[in-house]
């Protein structure tokens, strides 16, 4: 995979979004100002962008309740999120679905689903209906360890193997469904053994290394792009954040645990090593920062200043064609 | 005007939707042995990669359909009997329903389920269900619930026409049943009631198979000089409040049939809105004929008595005439 100066920094500005875009949300969460339950990306950055780097902008995605990452990755306007978290009418979904159902249909973002498991079989129906259109297009569907324990996972991966349908399944495991780790609720060692029973390939791969995630990605790509069918990407992560914020219930993690990862196993701050290794210097990242920084602020504006939606928006789109009886 | 039965009104609306728009595609399990008999004849006419056979994973298919119907596909979804939907159900009521709403109106989902009802035939409680009243809870979802020939197969072509969820559910009972379809482009709106007998004394609401009871006591009544007028609702969601609320208001008396389960049926559902919207136009109780709270028995000694007949239609008709 040839991986270009400019690509660098694009994977830079999306995993500043992220981290940045979180840091205010949680800020604003925490101050009273957004609501329900918040599940924040802060740590699987590189995951998430070092996957989506490796889609073309009419490829699909399918996301999870932790859904503020995925649509950033996949290059969707912060305004339109932030907007939708204040439940706002000029939010993605018209403040319909907030937090943990963020999308943008015009890059791909087919929306994130809040039941753990359920976009397995949509993602599948996506790289379905994408193959028989004859289109070249493929889906990339996230879920986390907690969801290779549904059924939907075993579901979708078989329906994806037989059909040979474009589709990409990213695990990204950060170790913990909910508050229980992931070694306890399954008996293999890594979650990418399971496409043998799939007959399909399976990686595990450093979460942390955007790099790492983005070529094991593109090869799962280009694989469903020949026409070969899916692929199982695992990449270890770690959420930063508690499962949800404001959950008091921190002591199932090891207090060390969470600073080496914090402390060492930054995604950010490894990539801006790399960078640094490339002959990127910091100081243009530091000014990719302040420019997100900027970019977080215009669009907290404009999420602050647009109007709540009408009371009888509450009954707009239960339907595409409604029918009057 | 040609004379099909029930099955093979069913079969005609596919072949049509499918030779109409190429992003019609049926799935499900078997469907290409046509084991549920619909789907006869439509791998060898369209090929398997738009018939296609599934694993015994609704789950998982299901929630397939959904994906194919966000990118523009119009999935057909087999379920093979209705309770098998109960397999599906996080798949049906979290995405399929819901993601329209969800994502504010950018996913649209154009996917239909045939869901036969295999009731009052020895299949017992886990394969005898009729749950549509469980779906109509839903909000999201549109469901049908046709009666005739005529009517499986132009409710069919629009439910596969219309850009939101439908779930057909076919009346097992009368699948072997022949009546005229008209020819040509036969599409039967959705949201509509047919009255199927015009009369003045007391309404009969009924769908599915107890239409057809309900039409053969309004025989029995009329030769006791009682008239009854019977209102086959045909869509249970939209439910076309309107033709029901006018017929009680020209009869004064009302007889809900349901093959369901009595409670949250859709029976119940007729009932509440009359007596809040019609309850000045009735001269006596409403009167609910359903299948009564308890499982679905194999026995068939068991089962039959359960369900509605013209017998207990015409009896409750009968009581309201008192």
């Amino acid at each position: 995979m040839r991986v270009t100066g400019d690509d660098l920094r694009e994977m830079y500005r999306r995993m500043s979004r992220i981290r940045q875009f979180e840091a205010t949300t949680k800020e604003l969460l925490l101050a009273g100002e957004l609501y329900g339950a918040f599940h924040t990306s802060t740590g699987q950055e590189a995951s998430i962008v070092g996957a989506c780097m490796a889609l073309r902008t009419d490829d699909y995605m399918v996301g999870t309740h932790r859904s503020h990452g995925h649509p950033i990755g996949k290059g969707a306007a912060l305004d339109g999120l932030l907007a939708e978290l204040m439940g706002k009418e000029t939010g993605v979904n018209q403040g319909k679905g907030g937090s943990m159902h963020l999308s943008d249909f015009s890059v791909g973002s087919l929306g994130e689903t809040s039941i753990v498991g359920s976009g397995l079989p949509v993602a599948a129906g996506a790289a379905l209906g994408s193959k028989m259109q004859g289109i070249d297009r493929v889906t990339l569907c996230f879920f986390g360890d907690g969801a290779s324990n549904q059924g939907t996972f075993h579901e979708s991966l078989n329906l994806a193997a037989i059909w040979t349908l474009p589709a990409i399944y990213v695990c990204e495991n950060n170790g913990y469904g909910e508050l229980t780790a992931a070694h306890k609720t399954m008996a293999v060692e890594q979650v990418s053994e399971r496409a043998a029973g799939y007959g399909i390939p399976g990686v595990t791969v450093d979460g942390q290394d955007v790099l790492a995630v983005y070529e094991a990605v593109s090869e799962a790509v280009a694989r469903a792009r020949r026409g070969e069918g899916p692929s199982l990407v695992e990449t270890m992560t770690y959420r930063f954040d508690n499962h949800a914020i404001g959950i008091r219930i921190e002591n199932y993690r090891d207090p060390a645990e969470i600073e080496h990862w914090r402390t060492r196993r930054d995604p950010l701050v490894l990539f801006r090593d790399t960078l640094g290794e490339r002959g990127v210097d910091g100081d243009e990242l530091d000014v990719i920062d302040k420019e997100v920084e900027a970019e977080l602020a215009e669009a907290l504006e404009f999420a602050r200043s647009s109007p709540t939606p009408p009371p009888e928006a509450a009954f707009t789109h239960l339907f595409t064609n409604p029918i009057d009886a | 005007m040609h004379t099909v039965t029930y099955l093979e009104a069913l079969n005609e609306a596919l072949v049509e939707e499918m030779e109409r728009d190429e992003s019609v595609f049926v799935m499900g399990e078997d469907v290409t042995w046509a084991l549920m008999g619909s789907t006869a004849g439509l791998a060898e006419r369209f090929g398997e990669e738009r018939v296609r056979d599934t694993p015994i994973s609704e789950a998982g298919f299901v929630g397939a359909g959904a994906g194919a119907a966000m990118v523009g596909m119009r999935p057909v979804v087999h379920m093979l009997i209705a309770p098998f939907v109960y397999v599906a159900f996080d798949q049906l009521v979290s995405i399929i329903a819901k993601s329209t709403y969800l994502y504010g109106g950018q996913a649209k989902l154009p996917i239909t389920l045939m869901a036969p009802m295999l009731y009052n035939r020895g299949n017992a409680a886990q394969h005898s269900d009729r749950p549509y009243p469980t779906l109509m809870t839903i909000p999201g979802l549109k469901l049908i619930a046709p009666a005739t020939p005529a009517d499986a197969k132009g409710m069919l072509k629009a439910a596969i026409r219309d850009d939101d969820p439908v779930i057909s559910f076919e009346d097992g009972g009368l699948w072997g049943q022949r009546g005229e379809v008209p020819d040509g482009d036969h599409v039967v709106p959705l949201g509509e009631a047919d009255v199927k007998r015009e009369g003045d004394d007391v309404t009969v609401v009924a769908l599915a198979g107890a239409v057809s009871h309900a039409l053969a006591a309004a025989e029995e009544l009329a030769g006791e000089g009682i008239s009854a007028e019977v209102v086959d609702l045909r869509s249970i969601v939209p439910l076309d409040r309107e033709t029901v609320l006018a017929s009680v208001a020209k009869t004064g008396r009302l007889v809900v049939a349901d093959p369901a389960h009595e409670m949250g049926s859709v029976a119940s559902e007729v009932a509440a809105i009359v007596a809040e919207e019609g309850f000045w136009d009735l001269q006596a109780p409403i009167s609910r004929v359903t299948t009564p709270h308890t499982q679905i028995p194999y026995s068939a000694a068991l089962e039959r008595p359960l369900y509605p007949s013209a017998d207990r239609i015409a009896a409750a008709a009968r009581q309201l005439m008192a």
